[in-house]
């Protein structure tokens, strides 16, 4: 005997959040390394501006992403692609190791440049009150 | 998976194959926006009847190294990107490619090569090609005798 609840499809949440904008979505080419003391995180995004970057940080996932627009040429139309363009997203779960509040964000040429500074317990300085 | 009311009530659902499939595709295609061609970089090109524009995806060019050359209908560009090592230790993830490129594209016609025009920003070079004026297409008036 099958049971189906109709109400329970109907009103059924797509599982991921929606984007209000309708560009495709495409996940940036990235390079993570270490040196001495920073975690850095290297995002190819072509065609994004700098004021069109987004960089958060919500409960130790860290999202990028970045927006671009259609191209447009009057007079002309899109003869032959080879790309799509459309907007960047990518989230990065954190270790422990990151220190949160100094993160440095740059962004030039279509690439994003991330530094996370490694927290390091051992040597957490410890303000000192007067009085 | 078999959709039964059993299934219902464990909590699995169909639409859960779904998603999994969705993410594994996402996986593969991580990274690629749909540049299906060999050749680098990618380029996209519109054309009107006064000339063309042309972009080419190039994050982390060197612009001051860029070889840009047009020669008729055709339209060169080598160069090479950067990956600046940072006293880079340990790789987590390397996803990025660098190192010399060269590239031939032909276009729909002939250009002027004194006036064209090329910008690089935001990672895109973006190049002003516009038609040679012998090449444009010309008004024949018919005379009706």
């Amino acid at each position: 005997m099958t049971q189906q609840n109709p109400e329970a499809l109907a009103t059924r949440e797509p599982a991921m959040p929606e984007r209000t904008r309708e560009r495709p979505v495409f996940s940036p080419r990235t390079d993570i390394f270490e040196t001495e003391d920073h975690v850095v995180l290297v995002a190819e995004m072509p065609g994004v501006a700098e004021k069109a970057v987004e960089v958060t940080l919500e409960n130790d996932v860290l999202t990028i992403r970045g927006n671009t627009e259609e191209p447009a040429f009057e007079g002309m139309r899109l003869a032959y692609a080879e790309y799509r363009t459309g907007d960047y997203q990518r989230s990065f779960v954190l270790g422990d190791k990151v220190a949160a509040d100094r993160i440095e964000a740059s962004m030039k040429n279509g690439i994003l440049r991330l530094s996370l500074p490694e927290e390091t317990p051992a040597r957490r300085k410890i303000p000192v009150t007067t009085g | 998976m078999v959709w039964n009311a059993f299934a219902h009530r464990l909590g699995a659902s169909p639409w859960n194959a779904i998603e999994r499939l969705h993410h594994e595709m996402d996986r593969v295609f991580s990274g690629l926006n749909g540049a299906g061609t060999e050749e680098f970089p990618p380029v996209n090109v519109w054309t009107g009847p006064e000339g063309a524009r042309l972009h080419a995806l190039l994050p982390g060019l060197d612009a001051g190294n860029l070889d840009l050359a047009v020669s008729g209908d055709t339209l060169t560009l080598k160069g090479e990107r950067e990956q600046a090592p940072e006293g880079e230790q340990a790789h987590h993830r390397r996803e990025r490619e660098a190192g010399r490129f060269a590239r031939t594209v032909q276009l729909p016609f002939p250009v002027d090569g004194d006036a064209v025009k090329a910008r690089f920003r935001d990672g895109v070079l973006e190049i002003e090609l516009p038609r040679a004026a012998s090449d444009k297409p010309r008004r024949i008036t018919v005379h009706s005798s």
